[in-house]
């Protein structure tokens, strides 16, 4: 487990760096080393599903906000490159490289997912799946199972997703607000 | 004249009502078969959109405006924390407790009325997601006109 607190520590630097930086397009990078960082300790802790959500934001916000900040602070490298860089980023890549493959060597084999897997395997914890299967009419009293584990077991997730979808419409509505407020004061078009 | 053709406004007067009683059974019988408040608040809002898509922003607003429907998006948010808070009444580990069920003992299993919280949840998720899906698809059809206008200038 050193290098997961190795990851650790290099997520935390990153996002310290990604603050203080006053270049905007190196903190949008170190953003995006702060993301990738994470999706690899999820994967230590045995959470697949959320560091492939993790992967596909960070792709998807990275391009963004790269997109968004190139047009407004223009960065040009000049000059050659310098060797101790071209180092410093092989070195870097490799550990990453590294990193990855050690990540997907611990994780259960191909057709048998961790919430399936009984518990005859040492290395992983008794399965939750099981659980709910067994004991989800009784607890509950819901006849479908999906209903129980998304509003009863696991109902702190529902209301993140909730608030997410909240905060999206305000978000909207304000955005697109502030673009007509300027206008309604105009007579009809 | 606003909106498609006669066709297509006959068509769907007929066939929204379908769809917005299709949503209704999905969020009601969300504990019992497959669905839920999301999905059946999704089936809500489209049937909202195509009778905009049909007859014209100006027609669907009549029936469900901005305001009304923004609030409707507050009021099931707040149902759903109104939900989860009730639980505290029995113990400070509480939040998200099933209490309907486990502590008041009300419904049997595999009837309208059982699993305690659950269909409450539902229908508070699909209020919110069906308004703010419709108020998505409303706020960005209302202001495209005024965001392309300045170029006229």
């Amino acid at each position: 487990m050193t290098i997961f607190y190795v990851l650790l520590v290099f997520v935390i630097i990153a996002a310290l760096v990604a603050v203080e930086t006053k270049n905007l397009l190196s903190a949008v990078i170190c953003i995006g080393a702060v993301g990738f960082g994470a999706s690899l300790l999820f994967l230590f802790l045995r959470a697949p599903d959320i560091a492939i959500t993790q992967i596909v934001v960070e792709v998807l916000g990275l391009v963004i906000l790269i997109r968004a900040t190139i047009s407004r602070d223009k960065t040009f490298i000049t000059g050659d490159r310098e060797f101790f860089a071209v180092v410093v980023s092989v070195v870097i890549v490799f550990v990453i490289l590294l990193a990855g493959v050690h990540v997907f060597q611990t994780l259960p084999d191909f057709g048998k997912p961790a919430f399936a897997v009984a518990a005859e395997s040492d290395r992983l914890p008794a399965p939750a799946s099981q659980k709910y299967i067994k004991d989800g009419l009784k607890d509950t009293g819901a006849a479908n199972l999906v209903a129980s584990v998304i509003l009863d077991y696991r109902a702190y997730d529902t209301l993140g997703e909730a608030t997410v979808l909240f905060t999206s419409i305000i978000g909207a509505t304000v955005i697109m607000r502030r673009k007509s407020r300027k206008l309604l004061e105009e007579p009809e078009i | 004249m606003k909106g498609m053709t006669v066709i297509v406004k006959t068509i769907s007067s007929w066939i929204k009502v379908l769809i917005f009683l299709f949503g209704i059974y999905i969020i009601f019988f969300g504990h019992l078969t497959p669905g839920g408040g999301f999905s059946g608040g999704v089936i809500l809002a489209s049937s909202y959109v195509l009778l905009m898509l049909a007859f014209g922003r100006e027609f669907a607003q009549e029936n469900l405006s901005l305001g009304v429907a923004s609030k409707l998006d507050c009021v099931g948010a707040l149902l759903f924390i109104a939900v989860a808070l009730c639980g505290l009444l029995y113990g400070a580990a509480g939040f998200f407790l099933n209490f309907i069920y486990q502590k008041l003992e009300i419904g049997q299993e595999f009837n309208l009325v059982s699993a305690g919280t659950i269909p409450l949840s539902n229908i508070a998720i699909g209020l919110k997601v069906g308004a703010s899906l419709f108020l998505i698809v409303l706020v960005l059809s209302m202001f495209r006109p005024e965001i392309s206008a300045p170029e006229k200038e």
